[in-house]
């Protein structure tokens, strides 16, 4: 069953990564990474609970903070056109 | 009845693919924005595949560093710099060349090595007895000190040369910007 599962998720990200690849703009790509990521939570958990390691469910969590994090900084960037730079220039 | 092994393959096998599309995507595409995320998807299948393969640290590593960090200074350079490739005069092959003849070194490297996970690999053999060895071979009471600095001494100069290389870089990189904001 989480064989199947997990065979099903990589099915599910082949297909992202050709979304990845051919997207024919940037944000198609853009949603298509974070996707990616999820993904690679889903299959993270599904490994671990094949070869017996349910600890693994730690990493995706951590996974899930760094592709919040990895995202957040591109969306900044295409809102402000830097990372925030100029904002803390004025500040000072 | 499926079992965990032949699964495994199959996974290594299906990411080691997506990698290599990823890779022929990254060269291809001409927008360094979309290189930018496409980068991060490689790095992302990247930590994925290392954990299946029960390298996890690595893992850890390769998530933060390659999809995380790697991705706000590549945006960084880019506002400093522009969104968009300039076309190439002419087709490179020198480093096309240089890639394969390194790639081909490894590969040919990679048949010397021990087979993975065998129990008669040389650290097993004889790896074992720093414990008692170390002192009387070195005279350094603390174990893990003298593995550093003498059994393994021109590794961690290597590594102590780069650590220091990366602090001059930085050092510069600061002094300079500095020293713009104070004229």
């Amino acid at each position: 069953m989480i064989a199947a599962a997990l065979l099903a998720v990589l099915v599910a990200m082949a297909l992202v990564v050709v979304r990845a690849l051919r997207g024919p703009t940037t944000f198609d790509r853009l949603l298509a990474a974070n996707t990616i990521g999820n993904g690679a939570i889903l299959v993270l958990a599904l490994f671990g609970f094949l070869t017996g390691r349910p600890e693994f469910l730690d990493l995706g969590l951590t996974y899930a903070l760094l592709n919040y994090v990895g995202i957040f900084a591109v969306l900044k960037f295409f809102r402000q056109g830097s990372l925030g730079a100029e904002a803390e220039a004025e500040k000072r | 009845m499926i079992d965990a092994a032949m699964i495994e393959t199959a996974v290594t096998i299906i990411l080691l693919l997506l990698l290599g599309a990823v890779a022929i995507g990254i060269v291809r595409v001409r927008g360094l924005f979309a290189a930018v995320v496409l980068l991060g998807v490689y790095s992302l299948l990247m930590a994925t595949l290392f954990i299946v393969l029960d390298a996890v640290d690595v893992a850890m590593t390769e998530a933060a560093v390659g999809a995380g960090v790697s991705t706000v200074f590549f945006l960084g350079a880019l506002w400093l710099t522009d969104t968009v490739e300039a076309p190439a005069k002419r087709r490179q092959l020198m480093p096309l060349i240089v890639a394969l003849v390194t790639a081909g070194a490894l590969l040919w490297g990679l048949s010397d090595l021990p087979q993975f996970g065998s129990p008669d690999q040389p650290i097993h053999r004889q790896g074992a007895d720093y414990l008692a060895s170390s002192l009387p071979d070195t005279g350094i009471p603390n174990v893990v000190t003298s593995v550093l600095a003498s059994y393994r001494g021109f590794d961690t100069l290597g590594e102590t040369t780069v650590v220091f290389t990366a602090g001059i870089g930085i050092l510069a990189l600061l002094r300079r910007r500095r020293g713009e904001g104070g004229n």
